[in-house]
């Protein structure tokens, strides 16, 4: 899909320093389009929090035997940012008892609500666009209905919530791409040495034109969990030092015993952090 | 019953008649003791009231019409150089003694052991090391004792090691042969002479041989983790030069394409192919191979989660331990308060969940080292055995922090998994009978030694 005008930077003649990975062509727009695409930048991942799940609610008085609950399975940026850059559609595969349970979501927000009765697994696949990747991404989440204490009668205010947060990770991700994401708010992008140059960012065809693909104001999105990494880290640290005592404690111990001084193990774990 | 009655007989008498009819009944119907009820039901129940077998059938010999004696008669031995007679029991048939040589003359083997002239030895077989007389008394020695060189070397006038007289006597033989040969082709099949003994090389393997078997446990264990780093490092880097396959067409593909144009054709090409192998050869230690490799498979995937690559790692790390270990690994982590799977995979809580599964690791295997050291430590000592398990929980106890962290688990090596190791003997076990792993670790240790 080439795009005229913007590929002029590459005719560029001068620049002295060249970086090692990227490569400079003076030619005709189209192969180099065609070029940039293919190339790939190394070493460096791009990754994408998501965070994905299902919200239901009892319906009530309005449910009936075999709709009792309106659920909504979703793919959302972790931060509700947009995630229509690099989810092209998604493919939700429902239970084989739903009308058409392949169902495609070609724009963002990528969700889909029904009603049912059954919790049972639904098949999220992620397709992305065609600088981006050209495999799809499986996702697996267990429809959820009811709720963890069974005690009382189920609220149609409160729904059932399951939300699992992932990262998808994008390991030497074509120069297009990172150009085109350098600067979005739903990607996590590393920085590049200094002296890097990218061809410039191509934006896609067909980019929100039903509106908004964040989810930021979302109707569901008080429900939204909140992930954070920092208790988790906290967690992680604390265990790490009790069982660094540890081993300083075990390895005193067996000194003792060997009566050699420490002796010398191989660089073991945490030596290399 | 009713004939007592008319007669008028008291009953008391039945009670106990009947008493003493069950009773041997019921002992034959009770299953013998020593094997259980439901085994000995197999047999059919019952012992059976007829022997299978009839035990007369046994012992009977066929009707022979032979007429058998014993006799203390002399024989002689071909195997014998004199003419010595010696006297046994000999089975007469018929009145006729058996004939033949002494039955066990044909065991009396020995070796054919060259000897030579004293022209042949002038000519052929003379050697700065070795006398006439030492070569003549190493040949005597061979033939008296059948090659047996420890036990020559043993009764060598002069001191010589092993491999000194198997050179000279295999290097005599050997040009013997050939100087007595017709031609050298008739010989050349012969092992003398197609596989010459080498001194050198049998000095070297017995010394590497007495090494290993000299080694101490400690050196054991470093060699094992040694041949096991070795063979992660080649296997990576096995799996890096996988990768640098694909790579390369990658690359190339628009390497042609780009020749006309590109000025930086080989900047690209090299800084791709230099970065994997180097990355495979970086790593010093097995983890570190391990992570590579992974690493080098997940950068085959266009596309993966970070939960799928933190999966791909922790199975790599694991790798080395058994089933048994990454049970207690996940048992540590639950102990700590950790998720087995984070709850926020992200780059960093990955990370540090990677290198808090390795440093578990690491700190069970500690553990075990502990254990075997202070089980071997013990088989020497005669103290209390109710001593040990104590002592590394009371030393943990004291450096405790807020949590009260598994001083259980770690002191007595998962004895709250002990149910999952009930298979196997030993710490599972430690609560009850302090003295019995300790006694059975050393045996195992021991065996496992050699």
């Amino acid at each position: 899909m080439p795009h005229t005008a913007i590929e002029a930077q590459a005719e560029d003649g001068g620049s002295a320093s060249k970086p090692q990975r990227i490569i400079k062509l003076g030619k005709t727009s189209d192969d180099i389009d065609k070029k940039s695409t293919n190339r790939r930048v190394k070493d460096v991942e791009i990754c994408v929090p998501i965070v994905y799940g299902t919200i239901a609610f009892y319906l009530g008085r309005k449910a009936s035997e075999s709709q009792s609950h309106k659920w909504t399975v979703y793919v959302r940026g972790a931060t509700n940012e947009d995630l229509g850059a690099v989810i092209k559609h998604v493919v939700f595969q429902l239970h084989p008892s739903f009308n058409n349970p392949t169902r495609i979501v070609e724009s963002p927000p990528f969700e889909l609500s029904e009603c049912g009765w059954g919790e049972f697994e639904i098949g999220i696949s992620l397709f992305f666009h065609s600088d981006v990747c050209d495999k799809q991404l499986d996702l697996y989440h267990h429809l959820k209905l009811y709720p963890e204490d069974e005690s009382g009668p189920q609220s149609t205010k409160k729904p059932v919530v399951v939300e699992s947060y992932n990262e998808i990770v994008f390991p030497d991700p074509s120069e297009c791409f990172f150009a085109r994401v350098q600067n979005h708010p739903a990607v996590l992008v590393p920085r590049l040495p200094a002296g890097f140059s990218l061809p410039a960012p191509v934006p896609l065809e067909n980019m929100n034109e039903n509106g908004r693909g964040d989810t930021k104001d979302h109707p569901l999105s008080q429900w939204f969990m909140n992930f954070s990494e920092a208790d988790e880290l906290l967690k992680l640290a604390a265990a790490r030092q009790q069982v660094q005592a540890h081993i300083v404690k075990l390895r005193r111990q067996l000194s003792a015993i060997d009566g050699m001084p420490q002796p010398l193990k191989p660089a073991s774990s945490y030596e290399c952090t | 019953m009713d004939a007592k009655d008319i007669l008028g007989l008291p009953k008391t008498p039945l009670p106990i008649t009947q008493e003493k009819k069950s009773r041997p009944q019921k002992d034959s119907q009770r299953k013998p003791d020593g094997i259980s009820r439901e085994v000995y039901a197999l047999t059919g129940g019952l012992a059976p009231l007829m022997p299978s077998i009839d035990v007369s059938q046994l012992k009977r010999r066929p009707p022979s019409d032979e007429k058998i004696t014993w006799q203390w008669l002399p024989f002689t031995s071909s195997a014998r150089k004199d003419d010595l007679q010696l006297y046994h029991w000999a089975r007469v048939v018929n009145g006729v003694p058996p004939t033949g040589d002494y039955s066990f003359a044909k065991y009396n083997k020995s070796v054919d052991v060259i000897r030579y002239t004293d022209e042949e030895y002038e000519k052929y077989l003379t050697d700065p090391t070795w006398t006439k007389e030492e070569t003549d008394q190493l040949f005597d020695f061979c033939e008296r004792f059948d090659l047996r060189f420890i036990i020559i070397a043993d009764r060598f006038p002069t001191s010589r090691t092993v491999e000194e007289l198997k050179d000279r006597y295999y290097s005599v033989s050997r040009a013997i042969l050939i100087a007595r040969a017709p031609s050298p082709g008739e010989v050349a099949g012969h092992p003398l002479v197609k596989e010459p003994y080498n001194v050198s090389q049998e000095t070297e393997r017995k010394r590497a041989l007495s090494m290993v078997l000299s080694q101490t446990k400690h050196q054991e264990r470093k060699d094992a983790e040694v041949i096991a780093e070795a063979k992660r490092i080649a296997e990576s880097r096995m799996a890096a030069q996988g990768v640098e396959e694909p790579d390369l067409p990658v690359t190339s593909d628009i390497g042609p394409e780009n020749a006309e144009k590109a000025i930086g054709h080989g900047d690209a090409i090299s800084p791709s192919n230099v970065h994997v192998p180097s990355a495979a050869v970086a790593p010093s230690t097995s983890i570190l191979a391990d992570n590579t490799s992974t690493l080098a498979s997940l950068r085959m995937l266009r596309v993966y989660l970070r939960t799928y690559a933190l999966e791909q790692m922790v199975q790599a790390a694991s790798s080395s331990a058994g089933l048994r270990t990454i049970k207690r690994v996940e048992q540590t982590l639950q102990d700590l308060g950790v998720n087995l799977k984070p709850k926020v995979p992200t780059k960093a809580v990955c990370a540090e969940h990677l290198e808090l599964r390795k440093e578990i690791l690491t700190l069970l295997n500690l553990q075990k080292q502990l254990q075997y050291k202070e089980a071997e430590g013990s088989s020497f000592r005669d103290g209390s055995y109710g001593d040990m398990p104590g002592t590394p929980k009371r030393s943990l106890r004291a450096a405790d922090q807020d949590r009260t962290f598994v001083p259980d688990t770690i002191s007595f090596g998962g004895e709250r998994v002990g149910k999952r190791e009930q298979k196997r003997k030993g710490p599972g076990r430690v609560s009850e009978t302090p003295s019995s792993p300790a006694h059975k670790r050393p045996r195992k240790l021991k065996a496992s030694d050699l």
